[in-house]
């Protein structure tokens, strides 16, 4: 039974996670909303992984915050550009693929 | 290389073998002179004249090794001699032997001959490009069945390349040169006047605005003519003979910028090409039916049609279309009317082309093709066969058109296309070495008569017209005098001079009435022609010679006399000679008295004359117990053909009564015509014909007269009746029927093009198919449109699309699995 509550928390980050990528209209709010749902995922990993007794999803999940940072990083230097060239991190202003 | 050169040491002799040479050189000649000649001291003149002295010197040393050649294969008769065959040498040998007994030179003894010639042992090859065609024993053919005359065999000298020529639906075409005695026999007579020509030209056509281009056609013709005379197959035959033909035809219309001339060029092109279609149709009959297997050898078709395993009807057929093409190029009746004209080409020119040489090469055909005649037209039957009847008429056409003539070129032309019929008709009768005898006289004392009339000319305001421009000449041109006499007493046939054994050879040849022996059949009618040809020739040459020669020079008061001293004013500028005169030396009496013409005119003539004379040494009758043996009927022995690729004709003799009878017809005719000029001249002493003379009367004479004037109303026939019905209301029809139905046809189908084009026009192209187009492109844009609007630019909507299309697709996973 002790599987169904990391899920549950998992599950939970993952909602809030999807809510802020796609309601939050400041652009670093959207990176932290996306670090959420990636936790998410490091949770659920790491819950199977014991679950399973095996270390591949521990492995898996250094992984994930090691490919996260990086993410971070490239997406904070986005935002970072963005503001310079704009003034501002509204990403509803940033409509520049409109067709 | 050539296939032969190795094959020397075989016997044959060098120039035999390489006979390519003798077309070789004058073409060479010809391209230096085309491209060097202007740039040359003499313009030219020298190159050809170099190359021609080359040629005739050649063709001298190979006359000799021929008759060595001919020495050699009877010497060996008897001996079962079988030269080897070598293949890779290409030269033809034949193993040849005579049962003991046989004559060598033609004395026709009874006694002693067999009919069956042991030829069987030895078998023919032909070799030559990795071909090689092996004619059997079978085709061996006995010889003189009927004249109770055998030779031994002599077999030609045959060269071929070896590689083919090309290859066309699995026949290979080969050149080769086929070297006979007729060959060696026509090399010599080319070379020779050839070379006369060159150097009378020299001086006649002098300061001429293309005298160059004269002498390198002279060259090319030469050329072309050695090739027709050597050549082994039909194909390179047929290319000689367009080759003369185009020769021809550059050289008549030499002087072009006269509208006549071009006319006259151009007639002689499109007569021959009358003829050419029968030598085609001919040639490709043969190629079908003769042989073993399909070929153009001129050999093999020989052999094959004397051997008699092709069919008569092809044979004949054959004969017909090849006849065709010998009645264009040799000018016999009713395709001659070119040849009167093309003497509108230069005196040279004419002499040359249209009297000795080029115009003889039907006759050649005809002599080298002759089993195909003799078989195809069973010449040896006795009846009237085609070739005889169209040379008999020929000669007494010729002749008799001859007498109407004003212009003295004229004369010796219709005297020509007579001569030529003498020669069709000897064919005709299975005379063919008094044909080519006669060929060969012919060419000499014509040759002279020809260039002695430009040697005349020249001295008569360079007018042709014996009426107006001559008279008298004997007394200011002695030497031109002299050689014309003597050509004019051999065409006549005087006795002693060569045309008078040539032409009774001829007659003999006949057999007619049995009046002489050994005949091919007896062709009564041909010999009744003859003989008053023989009359007419006398007559119309005693009228040519008196009104060139004798009396008063008319030329004083000749309306070309003017004429001519305003050519002789601008000779002395080159540049300025007015084409359509014989321009030459700027001399002095010119507007005065008529003068000698120089060395390079008078010495050809001297050459010719003494020719003409002593030709007749050639075949002294066989029957003249007088003469040494080894001199009588050398012509016979040498040049007739030998083998299995000649038919087996029979020789006449020399017959005394025909030989009297001819010359009294030549001497009666001839006394007329002096009788008659003798009376004009006592009449008046300045006039040419009768003033009351028969034909100025009304009645037969008179229709006669207009007969010949208008020349048999052949050209009548031709341009008028002929080209006028094309012209006319052929053409008119033709255009009525391109006008109406044609027309009409074409624009039926134009409107109903037109409508059905207009229906696709408004109903399938511009509604379906422009509406499926339209169609499609609205429909892309309608749904660009829409999905437009997704496009937003918004990066959480794109997210928001994204999350909802994987929990729909994550949906999707969990209730399906």
């Amino acid at each position: 039974m002790w599987l169904n509550q990391f899920l549950i928390l998992g599950a939970l980050l993952f909602c809030i996670g999807v809510y802020g990528v796609l309601a939050r209209r400041n652009g670093v709010m959207v990176l932290m909303s996306i670090e959420l749902i990636l936790n998410a995922v490091n949770i659920n990993l790491v819950a199977f992984g014991a679950f399973h007794a095996t270390p591949a999803g521990q492995v898996f999940a250094l992984f994930v915050i090691a490919v996260a940072a990086a993410e971070v990083g490239v997406g904070l230097a986005l935002v970072l550009l963005i503001y310079r060239n704009r003034s501002s991190i509204d990403l509803e202003s940033v409509d520049l693929l409109k067709g | 290389m050539l296939a032969a050169e190795a094959g020397a040491a075989a016997s044959a002799g060098w120039f035999l073998e390489n006979a390519w040479l003798f077309p070789a050189v004058p073409f060479v000649s010809f391209l230096l002179i085309l491209f060097f000649g202007r740039k040359m001291p003499k313009q030219g003149a020298e190159i050809g004249i170099t190359a021609l002295a080359i040629v005739f010197a050649g063709a001298l040393i190979a006359g000799a090794q021929w008759i060595s050649h001919v020495n050699a294969a009877e010497s060996a008769h008897g001996t079962e001699e079988t030269h080897s065959t070598d293949e890779t040498h290409g030269t033809e040998e034949e193993g040849h032997s005579t049962e003991p007994g046989t004559t060598e030179d033609g004395t026709h003894s009874e006694e002693g001959t067999s009919t069956e010639e042991s030829h069987d042992e030895g078998a023919l090859a032909v070799s030559g490009g990795g071909r090689s065609v092996v004619l059997g024993p079978s085709l061996a053919l006995p010889m003189a069945e009927e004249g109770g005359e055998a030779h031994a065999s002599v077999p030609p000298v045959i060269s071929e390349w070896k590689s083919d020529w090309w290859t066309v639906g699995g026949i290979d075409f080969q050149v080769g040169t086929f070297v006979d005695g007729q060959a060696v026999m026509m090399l010599f007579v080319v070379g020779l006047i050839s070379l006369l020509v060159h150097i009378y030209s020299t001086d006649y056509v002098h300061g001429d605005i293309r005298y160059t281009h004269f002498f390198a056609f002279l060259s090319l013709f030469t050329a072309s003519m050695l090739l027709l005379v050597l050549a082994n197959n039909l194909v390179m035959f047929i290319t000689a003979w367009e080759l003369v033909g185009v020769c021809s035809f550059a050289l008549i219309g030499h002087w072009w910028e006269e509208q006549n001339n071009s006319n006259a060029a151009l007639k002689a092109f499109l007569t021959n090409r009358v003829g050419d279609m029968g030598l085609l149709i001919g040639m490709i009959t043969l190629f079908f039916t003769a042989g073993q297997g399909r070929t153009f050898n001129i050999y093999e078709i020989n052999v094959a049609a004397a051997s008699g395993t092709v069919s008569d009807t092809a044979l004949t057929v054959a004969a017909l279309c090849l006849l065709a093409a010998v009645m264009s190029k040799s000018g016999q009746f009713f395709l001659h009317t070119w040849l009167p004209d093309a003497m509108a080409g230069p005196t040279p020119v004419s002499a040359l082309i249209h009297a000795a040489t080029m115009v003889v090469a039907g006759v050649y055909m005809i002599a080298r093709m002759y089993p195909v005649f003799f078989e195809g037209m069973s010449i040896a039957g006795g009846s009237i066969n085609a070739v005889a009847l169209i040379g008999a008429i020929t000669t007494m056409v010729g002749g008799s058109l001859a007498f109407v003539q004003r212009d003295i070129k004229k004369v010796l032309a219709y005297s020509t296309v007579s001569q030529l019929g003498y020669m069709v008709m000897a064919l005709g009768v299975g005379a063919w070495t008094a044909a080519m005898f006669h060929l060969m006289t012919h060419a000499f004392f014509k040759a002279c008569l020809f260039l002695g009339s430009g040697s005349v000319s020249h001295a008569c305001n360079h007018s042709f017209d014996m009426k107006t421009d001559m008279g008298g000449l004997r007394k200011y041109m002695p030497k031109t005098h002299a050689t014309f006499l003597v050509g004019t007493l051999a065409l006549a046939g005087f006795p002693l001079m060569s045309g008078f054994w040539s032409k009774d050879e001829i007659l003999a040849g006949t057999g007619g009435f049995g009046l002489s022996e050994g005949a091919n059949g007896r062709y009564s009618l041909m010999l009744v022609m003859g003989l008053i040809t023989g009359g007419m020739t006398a007559a119309y040459m005693t009228r040519c010679y008196w009104l060139t020669f004798m009396g008063e020079w008319r030329g004083a008061n000749s309306p070309n006399a003017h004429h001519g001293a305003h050519a002789a004013a601008h000779d002395d500028h080159d540049a300025h000679a007015p084409a359509g005169h014989d321009a030459h030396d700027a001399h002095d009496a010119h507007g005065g008295l008529p003068h000698e013409s120089g060395p390079r005119i008078t010495t050809p003539l001297l050459i010719l004359a003494v020719l003409a004379f002593v030709a007749m040494f050639a075949n002294i009758p066989g029957q003249f117990g007088f003469v040494p043996e080894g001199w009588r009927l050398r012509f016979e022995h040498y040049i007739e053909p030998k083998g299995e690729y000649f038919p087996a004709i029979s020789h006449a003799e020399f017959s005394p009564v025909i030989a009297i009878l001819s010359l009294i017809a030549a001497a009666v005719a001839s006394g007329l015509a002096v009788a008659y000029y003798r009376k004009v001249e006592a009449q008046d002493p300045m006039g040419t014909e009768l003033v009351d003379g028969p034909t100025s009367k009304a009645g037969l004479p008179k229709v006669a007269y207009n007969v010949l004037a208008n020349k048999f109303y052949l050209d009548w026939l031709y341009t008028d009746v002929i080209v006028g019905f094309v012209k006319g209301p052929l053409a008119r029809a033709a255009n009525w029927f391109n006008q109406n139905v044609l027309d009409g046809i074409v624009n039926g189908t134009a409107t109903v093009s037109k409508r059905i084009a207009g229906f696709t026009y408004t109903v399938l192209d511009q509604q379906v198919v422009d509406g499926v187009v339209r169609g499609s492109g609205i429909g892309a844009s309608e749904t660009g449109g829409l999905l437009r609007r997704m496009q937003n630019g918004r990066v959480q909507g794109y997210a928001a699309l994204m999350f909802a299309a994987a929990a729909v697709l994550a949906g999707v996973f969990v209730l399906a699995i």
